[in-house]
């Protein structure tokens, strides 16, 4: 094909296979950013323009919604920021920032949504949602559990994905630019037909059924494609068209999901591919490679989706985790690292820093020394970037896999997950000595637990009751999720996304704890100090009186560190005697991202002496203040918790530290960082968030917002714009501790 | 054996080069004007540590002081000369890079602290005896020991002096600090630190009377014109 000339390689043009097609034609990049360009006239004509639409969206919540059609991949007229000059097109409705209904998660989201920003639903779109078809919310509960529903309701399990879309799935947007849409469409429909040899069981028949959804929505992204007057039936020709034709991908993917997470996967170094080759032949300028960049993410950072008020309660800023992931490793000699992958990491100067698209770091000790100083001297000006240990999970998923979310590792094409948000281990803690009653709403929410009158408590006593708990929410936990994605598959599937997923792709069930560090300082002080319950005249335990000191999760002290190790370890297990919908893997990750303000708040007091209402520790974070060795010892406790057959879907770590603390100059800052990080995750440590800044800073930007508009922080796997956080939430990021603070 | 410490810090990035464990000793015999410490100042005796622990501590983390290591900071370390001799040793049999945060005034065998030491950094107080005893109410004879041994050591020095507005933020003073400094051998980096406030509120707490009331911090841009007087004039040398 003309399309591949100057490529080379065999197998990947037989067979769908992009990594191949990578490893064969990428240049590694050793170094530094001193190639680097600033923005075109044009890049600072259309990113004006879209500064100043997000600041009147920022003014009036949302800046439009259209209330007439519904989602779908192509269901709108083309839109653009610029008519003549955007450099990359598509929008997800007809006009930027103005955002789709999307009613097949459930239509109580969609309305309320609208109520809060003062819309109305058109009644023709409404009724044939509430009338002629059922929702994944509607499947959901009509097959919920009793059980399921208690769990809910109190808060035990939060953020479950079944009145929205799961997200969390990273369709390979890359394919379209390597292959061109009727390639893909070609080997969908040779699947389809290697599936008639099987034996016609549920499985085959609903995976039919997928198959042939994918194969419309292949075409439809190419109808799409051609309201923009691209004709993406054919392979990408040059860099210009590789990077449009993978954001018509992804385009299709949030036109057609609101997924909580809709992330890009990794397209740095796919990318860098089709810009070396202009560069060579003459057609393509730094300049100009750097303009598109800048234009794709111009594009990725207008994604919205209609979110209610509660859903930015749990989750500030109207995040969209457009995660991309950048660097890595090929093998144990030769990284994934290209100029592309700098100039990704330059948006962040020539379009001021954001928290879209979610930047995240693969970190390996043997990347290149350039790259990893590039990517802490952006981590210092902008706190804009996450990292996370491709060593640990290059083993797991081989070189080409790319985060979703914030810490969720899977294979690009070759694996996808079901979301499952996450479960207060905290609360679940207080049932094993309530006898399985809600401390806050009250009602035996796990049965068959037997109540405890002890004055002081046993710590045997107490750890086998959790243990017999977390049997029991493991079942309630399980039950849920496979309810949600049995649903979710029926009345909301990814048809566009999962046809750029292999045939059949391996499945990860993802589940998640809440107050891991509050439930683990709570054991430690039960086993080391003298706890005693205050109970309320029906017997529970609404306070503790702790007597004496005890060791604290953070202060890299096996002797609490170990619980938080058993806990995790523990809780897997129990998970995983539960057969899961499609064969899914299970995995655990630890991770709140915001919500652990919410969960916080409908949790009691703990017998660590956290006070009912107080908020959790964010992820895998030990306790604020609790961590008082220093910052290694508080990143050693964390590194602790085993990612490898255990915590498989991440274990997120956010930590901030003063620029003075850092060190003395710019290069001693730089320096340090990269240390730190090497240090860090050569311990086989999975993520780390980092923000370098000044506590005064955060306070002087809660009391005088409009002095800060772009300050960006790093939270729990991802990053948000400081002045839209709520006050609780913003007091939250202040009282957590700064590494360096005198 | 023993070494008394108030603090240790795991994580010290500006007490020497790269990533430090940073051992804050007990006890300092002067009564610095500016010291933000002084909850180091007394011998307390209480908390401690000893040498084969602060080794293991460094084994387990070395994978971040890989290329840093540890500096002894305080408090004066140089009051604890046999610890600091111990635990110097062994962590330089681990090939760890060491580091002394002294004001020179300590209790002798200055010689072999010095033998382990691969980094001082000194902090001036004064130049001259006069400001020297109004800084610190101590006499320069002790310093003037320690200088000494430590040019015949030949380790390399960064110079430290902390900058207080009205008492040393003189052009005046830079002048006299260069003067003073050519006194002290294998100087590579003076660093002039800006006089700060933090320390006001532990003297609250500890109830001792605060020298420097309703002095403000020193200001950022007046300590960058002291810099650069200071640079350019070592240029023109």
């Amino acid at each position: 094909m003309d399309e591949w000339i100057g490529f080379i390689g065999e197998k990947w043009k037989k067979e769908i296979n992009v990594f191949d097609f990578i490893r064969e034609n990428y240049t590694e990049y050793k170094g530094d950013e001193s190639f680097l360009v600033g923005p075109t006239d044009k890049t600072k004509k259309i990113w004006k323009k879209c500064v100043e639409l997000q600041k009147e969206e920022l003014e009036k919540g949302v800046l439009d919604v259209e209330t007439h059609l519904v989602s779908g991949i192509n269901n709108f007229k083309p839109g653009y920021i610029c008519k003549d000059d955007d450099v990359i097109v598509g929008l997800q409705t007809d006009a930027p920032l103005k955002r789709m209904v999307n009613p097949y998660g459930g239509v109580r989201m969609v309305k309320s949504s609208l109520e809060a920003y003062g819309y109305k639903w058109d009644p023709e779109v409404e009724k044939h949602f509430t009338t002629y078809r059922k929702t994944h919310n509607d499947g959901v509960f009509d097959a919920y559990t009793t059980q399921i529903r208690a769990a809910r309701h109190v808060g035990l399990l939060t953020g479950l994905p079944d009145a929205y879309g799961r997200g969390r799935i990273i369709g390979d947007y890359r394919r379209i630019a390597l292959y061109g849409i009727d390639f893909l469409v070609q080997k969908k429909k040779e699947d389809l037909i290697a599936l008639e040899k099987q034996e016609i069981t549920e499985y085959v028949i609903r995976l039919r059924e997928e198959v042939s959804m994918q194969i419309k929505a292949l075409e439809e992204i190419k109808a799409m494609a051609k309201t923009y007057g691209c004709n993406i039936s054919k392979p990408a020709k040059n860099a210009r068209e590789a990077v449009q034709w993978t954001y018509f991908g992804y385009l299709a993917s949030i036109k057609e999901n609101n997924g909580a997470a809709m992330s890009l996967g990794r397209t740095s170094t796919f990318l860098d591919i089709y810009i070396e080759r202009d560069l060579k032949n003459g057609t393509l300028d730094e300049a100009g490679a750097q303009e598109l960049i800048d234009n794709f993410i111009i594009k990725l950072r207008l994604a919205r989706h209609l979110r209610t008020p509660e859903y930015n309660e749990l989750f500030a800023g109207d995040p969209t985790w457009v995660t991309e992931s950048l660097g890595g490793m090929l093998n144990e000699s030769r990284s994934l690292v290209t100029k592309n992958s700098f100039r990704y990491l330059h948006t962040l100067i020539n379009l001021d820093s954001s928290p879209e698209p979610n930047l995240t770091v693969l970190w390996s000790n043997k990347l290149p020394r350039a790259w990893k100083a590039y990517c802490a001297k952006i981590s210092i000006l902008t706190d804009s970037i996450q990292y996370e240990n491709d060593d640990l999970m290059r083993p797991i998923h081989g070189a080409d896999y790319a985060i979703a979310c914030c810490v969720s590792a899977m294979t690009v094409g070759k694996q996808m997950q079901f979301f499952g948000a996450r479960c207060n281990l905290a609360k679940a803690l207080l049932y094993s000595i309530n006898g399985g009653v809600d401390e806050v709403k009250g009602g035996k929410i796990v049965e068959g637990i037997p109540k405890m009158y002890d004055k002081v408590l046993n710590y045997d006593k107490v750890l086998a009751s959790y243990d017999n708990v977390l049997d029991k929410v493991a079942k309630i936990y399980v039950d849920a999720m496979n309810i949600i994605h049995y649903m979710h598959d029926k009345y909301a599937y990814e048809a566009g996304q999962m046809a750029l997923h292999d045939t059949d792709p391996e499945k990860l069930m993802a589940f998640g704890i809440a107050g891991l560090s509050v439930a683990v300082d709570s054991l430690s002080a039960i086993k080391y100090a003298k706890v005693r319950p205050i109970r309320n005249e029906d017997g529970i335990a609404v306070d503790f009186e702790i007597e004496g000191d005890y060791p604290k999760y953070g202060n890299d002290d096996d002797r609490v560190d170990k619980i938080a190790v058993e806990i995790v370890k523990h809780f897997y297990k129990k998970l995983t005697r539960h057969k899961l919908y499609k064969g899914a893997k299970h995995t655990l990750s630890i991770l709140t991202i915001t919500s652990n303000v919410v969960y916080g708040k409908k949790t009691g007091s703990t017998p660590d002496g956290r006070k009912a209402g107080m908020p959790f520790a964010p992820g895998a974070n030990p306790m604020h203040g609790r961590d008082c060795s220093g910052a290694i010892a508080s990143l050693n406790s964390v590194a602790k918790i085993p990612y490898c057959n255990v915590c498989e879907d991440g274990i997120s770590n956010t930590f901030s530290i003063i620029p003075t603390a850092l060190g003395n100059d710019e290069e001693a800052r730089v320096d340090n960082l990269v240390n730190l990080m090497d240090g860090y995750f050569i311990r086989g440590a999975h993520h780390l968030n980092v923000n370098v800044l000044n506590r005064e800073t955060l306070m002087d930007a809660m009391e005088n917002p409009d002095k800060y508009p772009t300050l960006t922080i790093r939270v729990s796997g991802y990053a948000v714009r400081f002045n839209r956080l709520s006050k609780e939430q913003q007091l939250e990021v202040i009282n957590r501790t700064f590494h360096g603070q005198m | 054996m023993r070494g008394y410490i108030d603090s240790i810090d795991t994580m010290g990035m500006v007490d020497g080069p790269g990533v430090r464990l940073v051992v804050f000793m007990q006890g300092c015999k002067l009564r610095c004007i500016f010291c933000h410490n002084p909850e180091t100042w007394k011998f307390k005796k209480e908390t401690f540590i000893t040498s084969n622990e602060l080794l293991k501590k460094i084994k387990n983390n070395f994978s971040y002081y890989k290329n840093g290591g540890v500096t002894f900071s305080g408090g004066e370390p140089l009051n604890q000369p046999d610890f600091l001799i111990d635990a110097l040793k062994k962590l330089k049999e681990f090939k760890c890079h060491t580091a002394l945060d002294t004001a020179g005034c300590g209790n002798g065998k200055y010689e072999e602290i010095l033998k382990y030491t691969d980094l001082i950094l000194l902090d001036v107080k004064a130049c001259n005896p006069e400001m020297y005893k109004k800084i610190t109410g101590a006499k320069m004879d002790e310093v003037n020991k320690f200088i000494e041994a430590l040019n015949k050591s030949g380790k390399e020095v960064w110079i430290r002096q902390v900058i207080i507005p009205g008492i040393n933020d003189t052009k005046e003073y830079m002048d006299e600090l260069r003067e003073y400094i050519k006194g002290i051998k294998h100087v590579t980096n003076i660093e002039l630190l800006p006089y700060h406030l933090y320390g006001v509120e532990k003297y609250k707490k500890l109830k001792i009377p605060y020298k420097l009331k309703g002095v403000p911090a020193m200001s950022e841009e007046k300590i960058q014109e002291l810099r650069d007087y200071l640079n350019e004039n070592k240029t023109e040398e």
